[in-house]
């Protein structure tokens, strides 16, 4: 039998030089590499920053765009999801009970102040009050990977007045801190984040705990370091303690609802109460968020 | 490739980057979200061959990074591989296999959620296991499985394949003495 061996046709690439399409790919991931060590190394003095500022710039437009023209559809699915989670009912009483909560809060908070903290901290370093801060509106524009990371990035930056660690809050309570900044974008690590902590107290109590994000969870919190002979009940809300003292202060002011307790518990071996807390802010269907920026920062 | 493919295979790339930073990355299912960039770089490996699937898979990555002000690189190293071996899958073991997209993109979805939380553990960062592995790594696999087919049916509509890939035999009988 005689048999020869005929010619097939091929996709240019498929037919690639394996040495060229090894050199491609190298260099790429090298080149990668390089990026992510420069960037990583050099953190916010990176020559990489300004690059990706400027990227960053470039591409708000279309990220802006994107994200007005998803609006309605991500509209929808958030109406989709409530239906099936049966919160569209919850939804009116949530916005009804959010005037409610903050005038509570604040009013359980003045008297609290008038009662005890003015005159014990007369003699101290008076914490900071939102009164000194100036809220920026920001429009909610991209989210990275929810799997390494709980962030968003926000359509207002340094041109607005916004620095890194700045507050962030929506009219349900604290969102996170900024995290980078570009000329007109910048990044806010969620509370939800691993890496997030907050110096909180319990409203009732005044008891002092820092709030962190439950391992494991999605968007639970916790109110660690929470001392055994402080009474802390399911229900007490939770807000910022906003500290002051020895010339630094906490970079949250005070008094920003963070979560309501859902659970109390302890054991014989922990040193602390286990407080689980349920945040006011849904942190899955942010829109828009006001970045509190102080009117006077601390050189 | 032709100068028009690139450029709507760029197109496509910057549209699917854009999709998955701005909306479809806050669209959680049961504790995980689709990867539709992912799943496009993956595609256009299938359909144009290694090379490209790595270069427009950098590309996009870079495009991640820039809009998330994340750590530039990291995108797009996990994107140039994920493009290379699905290119490569497709030019050897998956060429003619009418389910190459599904498998490529589930076994890529898995490694590359496994690479992106090694590469942020090595970079020092929180990441707990169980939450970057498990609850939002096997819903985004369910999800990204589900995209597979109708983004590789897209991606071979708007950039096209290169050449019409014979798939007769090399070998050809002449005759029987």
């Amino acid at each position: 039998m005689t048999v020869r061996r005929i010619s097939t046709t091929t996709a240019p690439s498929r037919g690639a030089n394996p040495l060229r399409r090894r050199l491609i790919v190298g260099v790429l991931v090298l080149l990668s590499l390089v990026l992510i060590s420069v960037s990583f190394r050099s953190g916010e003095d990176s020559p990489l920053t300004s690059l990706q500022s400027a990227g960053s710039t470039v591409l708000r437009p279309f990220a802006v765009g994107f994200e007005r023209v998803a609006q309605p559809f991500r509209d929808a699915y958030s109406w989709a999801d409530s239906l099936v989670d049966a919160q569209s009912e919850a939804e009116r009483l949530r916005a009804e009970n959010r005037d409610l909560l903050q005038r509570s809060i604040q009013s359980e908070f003045a008297l609290q102040e008038n009662d005890y903290l003015r005159r014990l901290l007369r003699y101290l370093d008076g914490p900071r009050f939102p009164s000194d801060f100036n809220p920026v509106a920001a429009e909610v524009i991209g989210r990275p990977g929810i799997a390494f990371t709980q962030a968003i990035v926000v359509a207002a930056g340094s041109s607005n007045g916004v620095r890194v660690n700045d507050p962030v809050v929506t009219a349900d309570g604290l969102v996170g801190r900024v995290t980078r900044v570009t000329p007109d974008t910048a990044r806010i690590q969620l509370l939800t984040d691993e890496e997030a902590a907050v110096s909180a107290v319990d409203l009732r109590t005044s008891a002092q705990g820092i709030v962190r994000h439950a391992r494991g969870t999605r968007e639970t919190l916790v109110l660690d370091r929470v001392r055994k002979q402080d009474r802390v009940k399911v229900g007490d809300q939770i807000v910022t303690a906003g500290w002051s003292a020895s010339g630094l202060s906490s970079l949250y002011p005070k008094g920003i609802p963070i979560g309501k307790v859902t659970s109390v518990g302890q054991t014989d071996t922990d040193l602390f109460q286990q407080v689980q807390i349920d945040p006011f802010v849904d942190f899955g269907s942010l829109d828009a968020v006001l970045v509190l920026v102080p009117t006077v920062r601390p050189r | 490739m032709s100068a028009g493919a690139v450029l709507r295979a760029v197109v496509v790339v910057f549209v699917a980057a854009m999709l998955q930073t701005v909306i479809v990355s806050s669209l959680v299912v049961g504790g995980g979200a689709p990867d539709v960039l992912l799943v496009v770089v993956v595609a256009l490996g299938l359909v144009r061959g290694a090379v490209p699937g790595a270069v427009f898979g950098f590309l996009g990555g870079l495009v991640v990074d820039v809009l998330t002000l994340d750590t530039m690189g990291i995108s797009s190293l996990v994107l140039t591989l994920a493009g290379f071996w699905a290119g490569r899958y497709g030019e050897t073991t998956g060429r003619d296999r009418r389910y190459a997209p599904v498998i490529a993109v589930g076994a890529i979805t898995l490694l590359a959620g496994l690479f992106g939380f090694v590469l942020h553990y090595m970079l020092g960062e929180e990441v707990v296991a169980r939450h970057a592995l498990v609850t939002a790594l096997l819903p985004a696999f369910v999800l990204n499985l589900a995209l597979a087919l109708p983004i590789q049916a897209l991606v071979r509509w708007a950039v096209g394949e290169g050449a019409h890939i014979d798939s007769s035999p090399e070998l050809e009988v002449l005759g029987v003495r």
